[in-house]
């Protein structure tokens, strides 16, 4: 049977040993990983894999089903188009912080779209104390509109609140 | 052309040997390293154990950026021969790619300032010093001489800076 690549999913409360014994059921039935990212999320763990298998949707969910309910996981499997070796590189890097409130991401990303940025990679935070928090948010992304155009956008957003701050990535290749 | 040796090929990690010999074998190698380096895709750097010669010979040259990176030097083409790295001043975090590790990169943190001594063609021995961007490319490629790959010094992907839990 031909092997496809699916994205699998699990989302629940964390403890220690969760990727271990899910990745283990997945070598244990035949599976091959490609690209993953975890992350804990306010006290969750989610992590979202590549999972190349020679099977349904059906047959995969069933390999982990057992894992995911004894740990306590929601478990969510699409088959996927795409593949390994298609990476795209950075050429800008923004952060973004300021007193918390509702809709900094909306606005920031907003502005940012409206002037070419191509997001790679987002990862926010919420620091601070709970009285005062503070909103923390990091974009790589590729500039497709020139970098310039990407500051102006950031000079109107910091005229609302936040800080913001643009840094090329050069990438070295030797 | 010389063909790179990509990893996981084993050879990029070990070490190479101090050149003993500056004769014209060395330049016409010197020649084609150069050639492979400006052949591969925004290469701005090569080692001599890349292409599979285990001797400590570095070619920089950034001159093709497109735009100079901020606080980067730049000291033109740069070819390094048994180049010690003598002194180290600041860490900088940066993205670094390698022809030996084709469709990956990854950040890297490194020395911002740097003093080297290298011998040139001739073998007569020179002082060097290089920032920013420049003297990262250095770092990178005279890891190579000692087996080391940017593979070895990777810092996480998602952040620049080291959270501290306490305050």
């Amino acid at each position: 049977m031909n092997e496809h690549w699916y994205m699998l999913t699990l989302v629940g409360r964390d403890r220690p040993g969760i990727v271990a014994r899910v990745t283990h059921a997945l070598f244990e039935g035949g599976c091959h990983l490609g690209e993953t990212s975890m992350m804990r999320l306010g006290g969750n763990f989610t992590i979202m894999m590549m999972v190349r298998f020679a099977g349904t949707t059906h047959a995969l969910e069933q390999l982990v089903a057992g894992e995911a309910e004894s740990l306590g996981l929601r478990l969510h499997v699409d088959r996927v188009e795409g593949g390994l070796h298609r990476h795209l590189e950075p050429d800008v890097r923004i952060t973004v912080y300021g007193a918390d409130r509702a809709g900094i991401v909306a606005q920031v990303t907003g502005a940012l779209a409206e002037a070419g940025l191509d997001i790679l990679d987002l990862i926010s935070d919420v620091g601070g104390t709970e009285e005062a928090p503070i909103y923390i948010l990091h974009i790589e992304g590729r500039a497709l509109e020139g970098i310039p155009a990407l500051e102006s956008a950031l000079e109107i957003v910091k005229g609302k609140g936040v800080e913001a701050r643009l840094t090329p990535v050069d990438i070295m290749v030797g | 052309m010389l063909d790179i040796l990509k990893y996981p090929d084993e050879r990029l990690k070990q070490a190479s040997q101090p050149v003993t010999v500056f004769d014209d074998a060395l330049r016409t190698f010197v020649a084609d390293l150069e050639e492979t380096m400006r052949a591969g895709p925004g290469g701005v750097g090569i080692a001599a154990p890349q292409v599979g010669r285990f001797e400590r010979i570095v070619i920089v040259d950034i001159s093709a950026l497109r735009k100079l990176p901020k606080g980067s030097s730049h000291s033109g083409r740069l070819l390094l021969i048994n180049p010690e790295i003598t002194e180290w001043e600041g860490m900088v975090m940066g993205r670094e790619g390698c022809m030996s590790v084709p469709d990956y990169t990854g950040n890297v943190i490194r020395a911002e300032k740097i003093r080297f001594t290298a011998c040139d063609e001739s073998g007569t021995q020179r002082e060097y010093e290089c920032t920013g961007f420049e003297a990262r490319a250095v770092q990178h490629e005279v890891d190579h001489l000692d087996g080391l790959l940017f593979l070895d010094r990777l810092v996480s992907r998602r952040s620049d800076l080291f959270r501290r839990k306490v305050y």
